[in-house]
């Protein structure tokens, strides 16, 4: 593993440039979630040429839906969920609205790195299954849009060192298949 | 003939629920802990690490591991001696996991209708209960919470009689390999062979509640098992899919007989987060 990093949003190309997949990054201040459905609705608000509920320009959004608060906490178990979900949508969030991370866990589509390269974003990953881990990260979150959605609703969050590895960076380069070809013995 | 009322059954899901989601199995901890002394990889130790971290905060401040609490499985072994009263032993069990995931601050993720509207139910109901009659006057209840992570990426097919062993393997492998990063390895493999397309997913999912590590009592299987287990760990996905020597902590195969023209096999994948309780009443 390579040295731990602190990475702050809103993110500018020069601090992504400054990340490279296997990074330790310590991530603070806001980030937005958004998981399927609410993907959906804000790429069909981008095809309808409408304004989206949140400025998504320099911004991160996180790959999670929260467990409910209990008494005293501003959120409950907090983990990433499974990136490849949202492919199909991450390449025009990222080349239309100005996404610059992307914070889940698992590899991604070819068209996402691609996007990626094309725009100088980063793909982040947190350790699934590390919700209550997580939790402890996050000092503030508020429903800011689809709060129908409930735990796929898009959620303010205020994070503060946040662990997460640089698994793809804006050069391409991809954790996944390096480790993997890594410690792959079979064939 | 024991009567078991309906209130005795919705208290006991209601607490199965809290309890599976916040408390890690013993032996799914232990091969956790195996798994970090045996892995290689920086980043493999660093997650696995976190894990077993993570497993403990849970248990301690009684919060869901993780925040996928499943939609719930429930597993109904109904000694034929019993007599359930007071009502019906499916909206018991309904309204034990609505009380537990609402009382547990456990996420609600169950929608009514898979293709149209995918509206949530709002109180994680109704679970998909598997109902057996056994004998005695026993009722077991077994509850076994499944996240998306893992659960999609589970596949069976009919393979032909042809097909034999080294077919059920490639699917077999083919399956975990494609899956990599995605269910949250290190995963628990469950494997289903035989019977008819819609039991060997049953036997798959139901191999992921065995002791972790224990073996088939066939010694085919047994030793199918083994070789499966070390084929995988050699695939190099290691936790969390960054690279690695620990990407299965079991592989448990359940088979059952089958028809003269078919060989059905199915396979189940759970995240390292593999939860089950049950309780006998």
């Amino acid at each position: 593993m390579n040295q731990i990093k602190k990475l702050t949003t809103p993110l500018t190309e020069e601090s992504i440039k400054n990340l490279h997949a296997g990074d330790s990054v310590l991530l603070s201040g806001v980030i937005y979630t958004a998981r399927d459905k609410a993907h959906k609705l804000l790429t069909e608000t981008l095809a309808a040429g409408k304004a989206l509920p949140v400025d998504l320009q320099n911004q991160l959004i996180y790959y999670v839906g929260p467990a409910p608060a209990k008494p005293g906490q501003p959120i409950g178990s907090c983990g990433p969920t499974t990136s490849s979900r949202m492919d199909s949508y991450a390449p025009m969030l990222i080349r239309q609205a100005g996404l610059k991370g992307m914070l889940g866990k698992g590899p991604r589509s070819e068209e996402v790195i691609q996007a990626m390269k094309d725009c100088t974003a980063v793909y982040l990953a947190a350790i699934g299954g590390t919700g209550v881990a997580i939790s402890h990260s996050v000092k503030k979150a508020e429903v800011i849009a689809y709060e129908e959605l409930g735990t796929c609703a898009i959620r303010r969050l205020e994070v503060e060192d946040l662990p997460c590895i640089v698994a793809i960076d804006c050069d391409g380069n991809n954790l996944y298949t390096q480790g993997v070809a890594q410690y792959r013995q079979d064939k | 003939m024991k009567s078991i009322t309906v209130e005795e059954i919705t208290a006991a899901v209601r607490q199965l629920c809290m309890d599976v989601s916040y408390d890690l199995p013993a032996d799914v901890e232990r091969a956790l802990q195996a798994g970090l002394e045996r892995e290689e990889s920086s980043f493999g130790q660093y997650c696995l690490t976190q894990i077993l971290q993570n497993c403990q905060m849970a248990r301690e401040s009684r919060q869901a591991m993780c925040q996928d609490t499943g939609i719930a499985v429930v597993y109904l072994e109904v000694g034929q001696d019993v007599h359930i009263v007071g009502g019906s032993l499916t909206d018991a069990v309904n309204e034990g996991v609505r009380q537990g995931y609402e009382d547990g601050y456990l996420r609600k993720s169950v929608v009514m209708e898979p293709l149209f509207s995918r509206e949530n139910t709002g109180d994680n109901t109704p679970a998909v209960i598997h109902t057996e009659i056994v004998s005695g006057e026993n009722l077991r209840i077994l509850v076994v919470p499944k996240g998306a992570g893992s659960e999609n990426m589970g596949a069976v097919k009919m393979l032909k009689p042809a097909d034999g062993l080294e077919g059920a393997k490639k699917f077999i492998l083919d399956t975990v390999r494609n899956a990599g990063g995605n269910p949250c390895p290190p995963i628990v493999v469950g494997i289903g062979v035989g019977g008819t397309m819609e039991k060997a997913p049953m036997l798959a999912k139901k191999a992921l509640t065995r002791e972790l590590g224990s073996r088939n009592p066939n010694p085919l299987y047994a030793a199918l098992e083994e070789e499966l287990l070390g084929e995988i760990n050699k695939m190099g996905i290691g936790p969390q899919g960054l690279g690695g020597r620990v990407t299965a902590l079991a592989v448990h195969i359940e088979y059952y007989p089958t028809h003269i023209a078919m060989l059905p096999v199915a396979v189940n994948l759970n995240c390292h987060a593999a939860r089950h309780r049950e309780v006998i009443l």
